[in-house]
């Protein structure tokens, strides 16, 4: 039987159109407390904090500040943010935790929050532009992989260039704003910690509570079986399921937690604001001759994150001579973390696709033609070959089913509306990261997949069970799935596009172990007429020896990323400062594609997120208060259904045994990239109006009537 | 949100005298009190739900061609009531373009002109220095962040706008607010509804303690009106700037009178009147309506990031007046 | 009961009938709809994204009018005919056609806003406004999706408009 492939429906579709599906919030336990959060109005010394008030409340059980929580064990960035507050009256930005009331119904614990008097003696603040920028710390623990590159003559690079360009890009910073909100649940059962929490990552919240309290990682049991979106920003473990396991010791009760949506503004990261610096050289036949790139992204006081925003832009070209360098500028907020499409994809591919079509005008070549001619058939900066790379098909498919080549040199007008076309390239990075999965073969003939894996969305139950059916001889209906919980074996998070990639290969291990032990033939047949009752093997991945983490094949012999091409139509109407999205449709190489449904979704999901990032998106920083100015769905637009007319997800045959023995790469990100720069190319050729600040809002549109 | 406590009014005259009482809210949808609570911007000691007085609903003609509008009635059943269609198509479509069609199922018309401003500082979840949120305390948005402030009419005490866009199209159609209140009630009409932006904290509004909106009533018909609103998504939006534009052409085809109001740019529903005045007998098409448009304009004062206001509207008013000539038979 | 007394109250008796059931509680005058659904009710299938209608995720029936649970106080809906999604599936618990259309169609990825989208879907036919796909856009526009399922979403309401 192969269903891979096929157009499956998602196993967990039933549960997830009657309310039926859990989330962490929706978890109860009996006798348990709502825990609200106070955070700080500014940054700077807590000269006060009056909970007299507040603490008389009705229904107030208590009301923790630093004197009532324990003294957590350090934990390393990035398994959570540094400077667990609530630790001193040091406050370094605004939202940070100060205190937490325990109530008996969340009215009560939410009136008694907005009666703590919190006082600051403020601190200076630090905007966005106000320090210089420098090289990130070397252990920020957001380094995975070298700040800087440097390969060829740049000089020389430079002097060959008959064409050149040199532009500044800059993309403000982005929250992820998953509609589940963060949420915890801690109880204690005698020693033994349990804990329901909205993650990315199951294992990871259990390593960072058993860090962060001392305990034996065995005494946490963490679970979450749904997560409503994520994007990142539940990839690593963050301080509010600490503090609620730690109320709920100091409490003797269970405490429930869940953050509002101003609270994930200020504590659980973001996309931080970058500037882009590129430069680029090239000869009248397009050939690339050197790439000069510098970016700049802000961070927290209270630790160096590193958007890595270069290096998708150094592995997407043949280009003989570069130069990158990514550094860091502190400002007065909490600190970002990975948003979808990390790695430059969204960011830093934003910068050098618009940067690559002013070279196109510049020389008066077809943007898709100046691409073609810079094809990297090897990685450029370390020389491997790649893993798998089909993009010319992806290009030329692409190309094909938008109609590219009917592309008119001046744009139409479409009524009020001038109708501009645009397209850049797609890359992004590959992670791995080892896995472990256990699957059982039951002789009623069914199969049972365990591993602690996290479902946000992505598909996995959908191509979990085709993967395990298909191993073992069954229909996908029959596997059972349980995930989401720490005392299963051990999965990587559901983030950077790896986990069907690692927790795949680990369960196709598990299935090969389970056929060997079997011997030839039906597995099914076989256990029935041993007369087991069933057959189980635990399952592993590793990306190598010992490696934790590996980046685009940096451990192996092959480099590995996936690929594509985004290709988009606008409606500009300058008079009245619209921008509308007319048709979008995205091409892609990213190996085998296990179920067309849920790909499609994802690829088409992701390439909205570019639009809402290109259209809208932004959460700008106060200067003088020191705060995200709205903190809220209605001060930052993220895209709504009018939106979007026309979105495609089409890609290539492929298979890349290399990157995962289940053939496929990540497409959870890719979508996203490219996105933002066709949009802003579009918009030129609608206009003429090179656009290099996102998000491409009216007034930066409007012309006379 | 604090402590309250809750009632239903059975008929006006209950809500009448309870709603006298100061710290009595009434509760009509409740989309935007309850957000007022959650935000501390109001912290009423009892609220007064009003949802069940009978007959404040209805969608009625008038004798003179015009439309009365119950107060209480929903903002879709106003857009999509087939009067309000024909006869005063630009607040059918005004409406239609507010918020969501979850939120026009609760809004009612009356709320709707009595919420407040959507500037970022007076929405914090915080105390900013707002004078609006706490007086004396200051204005943020004077010399912060006010790319989606006001142009015209603001003080150095606040420099908000009012967002609603039922409004301008009520501003154009120049209807009037009918109320009820212990000692009978007015005919208020829209365009002296709202009070200057520094007015007081709670006043953003005549509207005295305890007075009941009972009605919108719109003085004739306008079949040739449009509302256009701008917003960086196509839905589910405030406006950036919008426009409200009722026009009646002669038999020349020549501007008999025209009625133009801007939205989210002041702290009320702005009529452009130097720009109507100048309109009137020009025709649709010709150049001097630029100029004639241009004249609403000349007592613009931008902030520091939202002088592009001015330029939006202008041309935004010259569309509307191309589309709804367009349009006319 | 509340009506004609005019008696305020901070604490409150009420009868909530949600899904064709009553139930009697005493509920603080601030709970809210959806707070009553899912902290007292237990039925947490209405979601909450945002808790200011601002995501459309809390999207239930009044009185066979969908609006958003956040935005509604529990004493104010007290009385009146409260759907949420799960009281769609029919007595000998068929899936809403809705709700199959959105399977078929693929409909949600994490799956967060889907009960918010469906409770729309059902109305937004009911409504009938599902006469292009731009106007199903329109009048879908008040529920985000963060997993961006949009033109999906669109298809799932034409197919069960189209049944
Ligand atoms: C996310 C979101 C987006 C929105 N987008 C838009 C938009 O794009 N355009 C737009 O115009 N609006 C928009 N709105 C605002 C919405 O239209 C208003 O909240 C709504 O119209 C208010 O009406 P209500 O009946 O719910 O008022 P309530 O919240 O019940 O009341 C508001 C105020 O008016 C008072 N009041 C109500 N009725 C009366 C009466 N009859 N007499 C005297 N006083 C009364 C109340 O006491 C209270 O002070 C949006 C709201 C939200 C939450
Ligand atoms: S503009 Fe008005 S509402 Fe905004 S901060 Fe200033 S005073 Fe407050
Ligand atoms: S929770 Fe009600 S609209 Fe978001
Ligand atoms: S399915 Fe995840 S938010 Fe819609």
């Amino acid at each position: 039987m192969n269903t891979v492939g096929q157009r499956f429906a998602r196993p967990d579709g039933r549960i997830k159109v009657t309310g039926a599906a859990r989330y962490t919030a929706d978890f109860d336990r009996p006798d348990k407390l709502h825990a609200v959060l106070v955070t700080a109005p500014a940054a700077g010394q807590l000269t006060s904090l009056d909970t007299e008030e507040a603490a008389h409340g009705p229904g107030v059980i208590r009301i923790l500040t630093q004197a009532d929580l324990p003294q957590f064990t350090a934990v390393p960035v990035p398994l959570m943010f540094s400077l667990p507050p609530m630790r001193n009256d040091t406050i370094r930005f605004e939202g940070q935790p100060v205190a937490m009331v325990l109530a008996e119904t969340l009215e009560q614990a939410e009136a008694a929050a907005h009666r703590v008097r919190v006082t600051i003696a403020p601190a200076e603040v630090k905007s966005p532009g106000q320090s210089n920028p420098r090289p990130p710390v070397s252990d920020s623990g957001y380094i995975f992989a070298a700040v800087d590159a440097a390969k060829g003559d740049l000089a020389a690079g430079f002097s060959q260039a008959t064409h050149r360009i040199a532009a500044e890009y800059a993309q403000p910073s982005r929250h992820h704003n998953a509609m589940e909100p963060h949420a915890t649940l801690a109880w204690w059962e005698g020693e033994d910690l349990v804990v329901h929490d909205a993650t990315q990552w199951t294992a990871g919240t259990r390593q960072m509570l058993a860090k962060a309290l001392g305990l034996p990682p065995e005494r946490v049991r963490v679970m979450c079986p749904h997560t409503g979106g994520g994007f990142g920003s539940k990839a690593f473990p963050k301080w509010h399921t600490l503090f609620a396991a730690a109320a709920a010791r100091v409490s003797g009760r269970p405490v429930k937690l869940v953050l509002s949506r101003a609270q994930m503004y200020t504590m659980t990261g973001y996309q931080p604001l970058t500037r882009h610096r590129i430069e680029l050289g090239a000869t009248p036949d397009g050939g690339l001759t050197a790439l000069h790139y510098d970016s700049v992204n802000v961070t927290s006081s209270t630790e160096d994150f590193v958007e890595s925003a270069t290096q998708a832009g150094r592995a997407m070209y043949a280009v003989p001579a570069l130069e990158t360098h990514e550094r860091v500028e502190e400002i007065t907020a909490g600190a970002p973390t990975p948003l979808r499409a990390p790695g430059g994809g969204a960011s830093g591919m934003w910068a050098l696709e618009s940067a690559m079509d002013e070279l196109a005008y510049t020389l008066g070549m077809d943007p898709l033609e100046l691409r073609l001619r810079n094809h990297a058939e090897v990685d450029p900066v370390s020389g491997k070959p790649w893993s798998s790379k089909n993009l010319l098909e992806a290009y030329a498919l692409g190309a094909e089913r938008f109609g590219w080549h009917r592309r008119p040199a001046q744009a139409e007008r479409d009524g009020d509306w001038m109708v501009g076309w645009g397209m850049a390239s797609a890359t992004m990075g590959s992670f791995r990261l080892p896995a472990a999965a256990r699957v059982s073969l039951r002789a009623d003939g069914t199969a049972l997949l365990e591993s602690s894996f996290n479902d946000i969305g992505t598909g996995v139950f959908t191509i979990f069970s085709q993967l395990v059916g298909d191993a073992l001889g069954l229909p996908p209906d029959r596997v059972e799935i349980r995930n989401g919980d720490s005392t299963l074996p051990e999965a990587c998070g559901t983030f950077c596009s790896a986990s069907a990639m690692c927790v795949g290969a680990a369960l196709l291990d598990a299935c090969r172990q389970i056929r060997a032990s079997l011997g030839e033939g039906d597995p099914l047949a076989l256990l029935r007429w041993l007369g087991r009752e069933s057959e189980a093997a635990l399952g592993r991945f590793s990306p190598g020896e010992g490696v934790q983490l590996e980046i685009d094949g940096g451990a192996s012999p092959n480099a590995m990323r996936t690929w594509g091409a985004v290709f988009v139509e606008v409606g500009v109407d300058r008079a009245l400062g619209l921008l509308r999205l007319r048709r979008m449709l995205g091409s892609y190489s990213v190996g085998r594609v296990l179920n067309p449904r849920t790909t499609k979704s994802q690829l088409i999901g992701a390439m909205i997120w570019g639009w809402g990032m290109a259209a809208m998106e932004a959460s700008i920083f106060e200067p003088r208060l020191g705060r995200f100015l709205s903190k809220n769905l209605v001060g930052v637009p993220l895209p709504v259904n009018a939106d979007i007319p026309a979105v495609d997800a089409v890609w290539v045959d492929e298979l890349d045994e290399v990157a995962s023995p289940i053939g496929g790469k990540g497409v959870g990100e890719i979508g996203v990239v490219g996105v933002a720069p066709a949009v802003a190319n579009a918009v030129f050729h609608a206009t003429g109006l090179r656009i290099r600040e996102l998000p491409i809002l009216p007034e930066k549109l409007l012309a006379e009537e | 949100m604090q402590g309250f406590t809750y009632a239903r009014a059975a008929v006006v005259s209950e809500a009448l005298a309870a709603g006298r009482e100061p710290g009595t809210a009434f509760l009509a949808g409740g989309t935007e009190l309850l957000n007022w609570m959650r935000l501390e911007i109001a912290a009423p000691a009892r609220i007064l739900d009003i949802t069940h007085l009978s007959g404040l609903d209805a969608i009625e003609t008038l004798p003179d061609g015009g439309l009365r509008i119950g107060a209480l009635a929903r903002l879709n059943d106003v857009a999509l009531a087939p009067a309000v269609v024909a006869r005063v198509p630009v607040l059918s479509q005004a409406i239609l373009s507010a918020a969501s069609a979850q939120i026009r199922n609760l809004a009612t018309i009356g709320g709707n002109l009595l919420q407040k401003t959507r500037c970022p500082y007076f929405r914090a979840e915080e105390m900013l220095p707002c004078n609006k949120k706490r007086p004396g305390s200051g204005c943020a948005a004077r010399d912060g962040l006010n790319d989606r402030h006001a142009i015209f009419g603001w003080s150095d005490i606040c420099v908000a706008t009012h967002p609603s866009d039922p409004a301008v199209a009520l501003a154009a159609l120049d209807a009037a607010v009918i109320t009820a209140c212990g000692a009978g009630g007015r005919r208020i009409p829209i365009n002296e509804f709202y009070l200057p932006p520094d007015a007081g904290q709670d006043r953003n509004s005549v509207l005295e303690q305890g007075e009941l909106i009972t009605a919108i009533e719109i003085p004739g018909s306008a079949p040739c009106s449009i509302y256009i609103k701008i917003r960086e998504r196509e839905s589910y939006e405030y406006a950036t700037v919008s426009v409200a534009l009722a026009l009646d052409l002669d038999v020349w085809r020549r501007i008999a009178r025209a009625r133009v109001a801007l939205g989210s740019v002041a702290a009320r529903p702005w009529r452009l009147t130097a720009a109507e005045q100048a309109l009137a007998g020009l025709e649709p098409g010709a150049a001097a309506i630029t100029a004639a448009v241009e004249s609403g304009f000349a007592e613009a004062r931008p902030l520091a990031h939202n002088a592009y206001k001015i330029a939006l509207g202008r041309n935004l008013v010259l569309r509307a007046i191309r589309l709804v000539a367009e349009m006319t038979p | 009961m509340l009506t004609g007394r005019m008696k305020f109250r901070e604490q409150l008796d009420l009868t909530l009938k949600v899904n064709g059931r009553e139930h009697s509680i005493s509920l603080d005058a601030r709970v809210t709809l959806l707070d009553a659904l899912r902290e007292y009710l237990g039925l947490t299938g209405t979601k909450k994204g945002c808790n200011f209608g601002e995501c459309g995720a809390c999207t239930v029936h009044l009185d066979g009018r969908r609006v958003n649970a956040c935005l509604v106080l529990a004493a104010a809906a007290a009385g009146r005919e409260i759907t949420t999604i799960e009281g769609l599936a029919d007595e000998k618990g068929m899936q809403h056609p809705v709700q199959q259309a959105f399977v078929d169609q693929d409909a949600f990825q994490c799956g967060f806003c889907s009960p918010g989208q469906i409770m729309s879907a059902v109305a937004c036919i009911a409504e009938g406004h599902t006469r292009s796909d731009a106007e199903i856009r329109e009048w879908m526009s008040g529920n985000i999706c963060r997993c961006a399922a949009y033109p999906q979403i669109v298809a799932a309401v034409r197919q069960a408009a189209g049944d």
